[in-house]
C-alpha cells in the first residue's frame, strides 16, 4: 500500500494546487510523536518548491491574469467591468456559439459515450476483437486537425468529390431514376416560342391535330446529352388526328445559326415526355425520339399547349447540405464522434473486463436473459466508469477548437465558445478583454466537472 | 481493484486534457538575438523579416533577400508568420520581440501598429526611394499620421476576371467589356449548357466577394466615394451602395449562373472555385486575382492558353483597378532594417522579383519588359494605364474584425447576399452595424 501513497505527488501536480497542499499540511501533526522516518517538513517544501514555483508560473498566474484581463478593453487601458461578460450573451452570433456549446456539451459526451459502451459489450463476444479495437481506436492517433481535413472531403457537397453524399445519392439513385435534363429551359429574354411555367417548358401558342410544333430547349449541360442523339429533324408531316413536332437544343456551337428552328449541327433530344394540355388536362402524351421528334395520335379537335413536365427538368438529387447552417454542428459532432469512440470504448472495455464474472453466471442461472443481465447487473457495475469517461468528455467538448475550425471553415453557425474565444481575441477581433472573459467563463464551466473528478479520485483512495 | 486504477488513469487522463483549457492566454515567439551593428557594409549584421508567404512565394522572396545579401553583405533570416499576421506579430510586439521588418498583407495593420508606436518611421533617403518610384496614392497608402512608415513591396490586380477561352468559342461570346455586357455573355453562355461562374463564397474565403463589390463600387460610385467609403466617411447604408448590391444581384443574385447554386457556392473555397473552373470545366469563368495562376497551374490547364483573363468589366463610368498589397515596415531601429526596406522601394529588388514570376508591382520604375510571364505584363500595362484611379482593395484598408475575418463583418455581410440577393436594404444595414462597431 506504501507504492500507492507514492502515487500522491504526480497525480496532484496535473491536477492542482489545491491537491498538493492536503497532505503538506497534514503531516507535521501527525508525524510529531512517531520514530522519524520521513524528513523534516522543510526539507519536503524544499524539494516541492521548485515544483510550486513553476505550477504558480504556469498555471495560477495566467489564471488570475485572465480574470483581470476579462475586466479590461481591447487595448487593456480602459476598465470596463462586467461588459465583456455580458457581451458574450450579446448579438446573435455569440448567441449561436453559446448555443452550440450548449448541444456539444449534452449531446456528445452522450452519444460518444453510448457508441462507446456499444463497442466494448460488442468486442467482448467477437473472436477479432482486438483487432477490431484497434481500428476503432485508430482515429485518435490521427491529429484533430487532420480529422478536420478528412471529414472537410467526406461532408463536400459534390457527390464527386464528397463520400457522405456520393453514398446517400446513391443510394437513393437506385429506389428513383435520374432525370433528363436537369436545369434545361428556354433562352434567356429574347421572344422564344416557348416559356417556364412553374417547373415545366410550355410553348406560347397553341397547337391543334394536323399541325406540329417547334420546341427549342437551351441550358442543356454537355454532361447530360446522350451518345445516342441524333441531329434535329423537322418535325415529321403531322396526318389528320396526329400533333407532331420537335424538341431539340437550339445552340449552335459558336454561336451563331438561325434561332428557334433547327439548324445544322444542333442536336434532337432524345426521351422528353411531351403532352398536350387543355385547361390542365392532358389529352395526349408522347415520347421524343433519338433526333427529338414525337408524334401524338388520336388527338382530338381542338386546341392545345405543348407541355413538357416538370419531371424532365427537375435537378437530379445531389445529397445533403451537411455544411448547411443547419446540418453543421451535428455533421461536426459526427466527426468528433469518430474521433473519440475509440477512446470510450477501451476504457469502458477495461471496465468491463474488471466487472467479476460470478455476478453475471449467478444472474444467468437464476434465468435472466442476455438483455436484462446487461441492463440490471452490467450497467449498474460499470457506471462509476461511465460516469468518468462521460465526465472526462464533458471537460474535453468544452474545449472543442480544432474540428470546428477547420470542418466550418469560419461558418458563424458552427461557431463554439472556444473558437469564439480565439477568433474575438486572436482571429481578427483583437480584443484580449473579451477572449479572455470567454477563457473565464470556459474555466468557469469545467470547474464542477474537474471538481467531480477529483472528488471521485479521493474517494478512490480511502 | 482494476477498476480503481483504471479510473485513476482515467481521471488523470481527464485533467490533463481539462488543464489545457485555463491556459488560453497570450504566448510568445521564440527569441533570437539580432542586433544590428551598422558598418558600412553591413557586414555581421543580421535581419529578421517576418511575411506570410510559403511555398514558391517564400522561394522567390528568398531570392531577392539573396540579392540584398550579396549586395550589401548582411545576414536576412525569414521568419514565416501563417496565413494570420497580426496573430503572429501581436504577441512578439508586445514582448517587445518584434522582427526588423514586416511585410503587412494589410495597410489596415500598418495604421494599427502606427498607432500602437510599434513601427519605426521611415529614413529620409527611404522615404525619398519611395518618392521617386511610386505614385503619391501609394504613398499616402504607406503613411499614418504625416509620417511615412510602409513600402508596397508586392502587389495583387484584382480587377480581372479568368476565364476558359474554349467555353467561349462553344457559346461564340466574346470577353465582355462593360458589365451589361458581361451579364448577357452570362445568358448566353448558361444558354449553350455551360454555367457561366464559380463563386468562392465560403466563410474562410468569402474575400472574393468585397473584391466583386469594389470593383462595382469603384466603377459605379468613382474614386472619390470609393475614398470616402474605405475611410467610412460615407455610411454603408448610401445609395451608391444600394446600387453597387443592385447590380452584383444581376449574377449573384441568379443561382443557375453559380456552379452548383448558392447551395455549392456558399461553401466553395477559392482554390475549389479555381480548380473547378480549370480543373474539372465545370463553369466558364471565375473571379480571382493574379496570384489565381498560381493555382491554375495545379491544374492541366496553362495559363495563357487554356486560361485567360479580361479585365473587370466596368459598371459605370470608371475602368477599375483595385490593387491589393503586402505593406513592408520597419519594427526595430538600427540600419540593417532601413536598409532593407530601402533596397525593397527600389525598382532594383523589383526586377529581380518580376523575373522570378508570380509579381507585380505599383513600381512605376520596374518596366514591363522586366516581368518574365505574359499575363503580367498584360495587367501590369492594363495598371500602368488606370494611372491615377487606381485603388488599394477596401476591405483590407477597413479594421481587420469588418474587412478581413472570416464569418464576420463584411465577409458575412455579402456571403449572406448571396444566399438572400434580394435583400439590398436587409444587407446595407448589417454592412453599417459591422462597419459602425469596427470603426471606432
Amino acid at each position: 500500500m506504501k507504492a500507492r501513497n507514492e502515487e500522491v505527488p504526480p497525480a496532484a501536480t496535473a491536477g492542482g494546487a489545491a491537491a498538493v497542499d492536503v497532505p503538506a499540511a497534514r503531516r507535521p501533526g501527525a508525524r510529531r510523536g512517531r520514530e522519524r522516518l520521513t524528513p523534516p517538513s522543510w526539507l519536503a517544501m524544499a524539494f516541492l518548491l521548485p515544483a510550486l514555483l513553476l505550477l504558480g508560473f504556469l498555471v495560477v498566474y495566467p489564471i488570475v491574469y485572465s480574470v483581470i484581463r476579462s475586466f479590461f478593453d481591447a487595448s487593456g487601458d480602459g476598465f470596463v467591468g462586467a461588459d465583456n461578460y455580458t457581451g458574450i450573451f450579446k448579438g446573435h452570433n455569440n448567441l449561436v456559439a453559446v448555443r452550440n456549446t450548449a448541444i456539444w456539451v449534452v449531446v456528445a459526451p452522450t452519444i460518444v459515450t453510448i457508441v462507446g459502451l456499444v463497442f466494448a459489450v460488442l468486442t467482448e463476444r467477437i473472436r477479432w476483437a482486438t483487432v477490431f479495437k484497434l481500428v476503432v481506436f485508430m482515429p485518435m492517433a490521427i491529429s484533430f486537425l487532420a480529422s478536420g481535413v478528412i471529414f472537410r472531403l467526406v461532408y463536400q457537397m459534390d457527390p464527386d468529390k464528397g463520400v457522405a453524399n456520393a453514398a446517400l445519392v446513391a443510394i437513393h439513385d437506385t429506389f428513383a431514376q435520374g432525370t433528363t435534363y436537369p436545369g434545361a429551359g428556354p433562352r434567356n429574354g429574347g421572344d422564344a416560342p416557348v416559356r417556364e411555367d412553374g417547373g415545366a417548358v410550355v410553348t406560347v401558342n397553341s397547337y391543334g391535330p394536323g399541325q406540329s410544333a417547334l420546341v427549342p430547349l437551351l441550358k442543356v449541360k454537355q454532361q447530360y446529352l446522350p451518345k445516342d442523339a441524333k441531329p434535329a429533324a423537322q418535325p415529321p408531316a403531322a396526318k389528320p388526328g396526329q400533333l407532331t413536332g420537335t424538341v431539340w437544343f437550339d445552340f449552335t456551337r459558336g454561336g451563331g445559326g438561325q434561332q428557334n428552328t433547327p439548324n445544322a449541327g444542333e442536336v434532337g433530344l432524345p426521351g422528353v415526355k411531351v403532352e398536350a394540355v387543355r385547361d390542365g388536362k392532358v389529352v395526349a402524351k408522347a415520347t421524343t425520339g433519338d433526333d427529338g421528334t414525337f408524334t401524338m395520335k388520336k388527338v382530338p379537335d381542338g386546341t392545345y399547349t405543348i407541355r413538357l413536365p416538370k419531371d424532365n427538368f427537375t435537378a437530379a438529387y445531389r445529397g445533403a447540405e451537411w455544411l448547411g447552417s443547419t446540418l453543421i454542428t451535428p455533421a461536426i459532432i459526427g466527426s468528433y464522434l469518430w474521433v473519440w469512440s475509440g477512446f470510450a470504448m477501451v476504457l469502458i472495455a477495461a471496465g468491463l473486463a474488471a466487472i467479476p464474472r460470478d455476478a453475471l453466471e449467478a444472474a444467468r442461472v437464476d434465468g435472466a436473459t442476455e438483455w436484462q443481465v446487461f441492463r440490471r447487473v452490467t450497467i449498474p457495475l460499470l457506471a462509476p466508469v461511465l460516469m468518468v469517461v462521460m465526465v472526462t468528455l464533458v471537460i474535453n467538448v468544452m474545449k472543442v477548437f480544432d474540428l470546428v475550425y477547420i470542418i466550418g471553415g469560419g461558418d458563424p453557425n458552427a461557431n463554439v465558445l472556444a473558437l469564439q474565444m480565439w477568433t474575438v481575441s486572436f482571429g481578427g477581433g483583437n480584443d484580449q478583454g473579451a477572449g479572455s472573459a470567454i477563457a473565464v467563463l470556459l474555466f468557469v464551466l469545467v470547474l464542477p466537472a474537474m471538481l467531480f473528478n477529483v472528488r471521485r479520485l479521493r474517494q478512490e483512495r480511502k | 481493484m482494476r477498476v480503481s486504477r483504471l479510473m485513476g488513469a482515467a481521471v488523470a487522463a481527464g485533467l490533463l486534457l481539462s488543464s489545457a483549457a485555463a491556459c488560453g492566454g497570450d504566448d510568445d515567439g521564440g527569441s533570437d538575438g539580432s542586433t544590428p551593428a551598422g558598418g558600412g557594409a553591413l557586414k555581421g549584421t543580421t535581419i529578421e523579416v517576418a511575411a506570410k508567404w510559403t511555398g514558391q512565394e517564400e522561394a522567390n522572396f528568398r531570392k531577392v533577400l539573396k540579392a540584398f545579401e550579396q549586395k550589401t553583405g548582411a545576414k536576412v533570416n525569414y521568419a514565416s508568420t501563417g496565413e494570420n499576421t497580426d496573430a503572429y506579430l501581436g504577441p512578439r510586439i508586445e514582448a517587445g520581440n518584434p522582427p526588423d521588418v514586416a511585410i503587412l498583407p494589410q495597410p489596415g495593420l500598418m495604421q494599427q501598429y502606427a498607432q500602437k508606436g510599434a513601427l519605426k518611421p521611415l529614413d529620409e533617403d527611404v522615404v525619398a526611394q519611395v518618392g521617386q518610384n511610386f505614385s503619391p496614392y501609394w504613398k499616402e497608402l504607406g503613411s499614418s499620421g504625416g509620417k511615412a512608415y510602409g513600402v508596397i513591396v508586392k502587389a495583387a490586380y484584382k480587377s480581372i476576371l479568368w476565364y476558359r477561352p474554349e467555353a467561349f468559342d462553344e457559346a461564340g461570346v466574346q470577353p465582355p467589356a462593360a458589365w451589361a455586357d458581361l451579364v448577357k455573355a452570362a445568358g448566353t453562355l448558361q444558354d449553350a449548357g455551360t454555367t457561366p461562374f464559380t463563386l468562392a463564397a465560403g466563410p474562410q474565403d468569402s474575400w472574393t466577394l468585397t473584391d466583386w463589390f469594389e470593383n462595382v463600387y469603384l466603377s459605379q460610385a468613382g474614386p472619390e466615394n470609393y475614398d470616402k467609403l474605405a475611410k467610412h466617411e460615407i455610411k454603408w447604408t448610401d445609395p451608391t451602395v444600394g446600387k453597387a448590391l443592385e447590380t452584383l444581384a444581376e449574377i449573384w443574385g441568379k443561382p443557375d449562373y453559380l456552379n452548383g447554386g448558392v447551395a455549392t457556392a456558399t461553401k466553395t473555397k477559392f482554390d475549389e472555385s479555381v480548380t473547378q473552373v480549370f480543373g474539372q470545366q465545370k463553369a466558364a469563368m471565375v473571379y480571382g486575382g493574379d496570384f489565381a495562376a498560381a493555382n491554375i497551374s495545379t491544374t492541366k490547364a496553362k495559363v495563357g492558353t487554356d486560361a485567360k483573363v479580361f479585365a473587370f468589366p466596368k459598371a459605370g463610368d470608371t475602368p477599375p483597378a483595385i490593387l491589393g498589397g503586402d505593406v513592408g515596415v520597419a519594427m526595430k531601429d538600427g540600419k540593417g532594417a532601413q536598409e532593407l526596406m530601402k533596397f525593397l522601394a527600389s525598382p532594383e529588388a523589383g526586377k529581380v522579383w518580376a523575373g522570378l514570376g508570380g509579381y507585380l508591382t505599383p513600381n512605376k520604375n520596374v518596366p514591363p519588359d522586366a516581368y518574365s510571364d505574359p499575363i503580367a505584363k498584360q495587367l501590369i500595362g492594363q495598371l500602368q494605364q488606370s494611372g491615377d484611379a487606381a485603388r488599394y482593395d477596401m476591405s483590407d484598408l477597413a479594421p481587420a474584425a469588418f474587412g478581413a475575418t472570416p464569418g464576420k463583418g463584411e465577409w458575412e455581410a455579402l456571403r449572406q447576399f448571396v444566399m438572400h440577393p434580394d435583400d439590398v436594404k436587409g444587407t446595407q444595414a448589417k454592412l453599417e452595424a459591422e462597419a459602425a462597431k469596427a470603426y471606432k
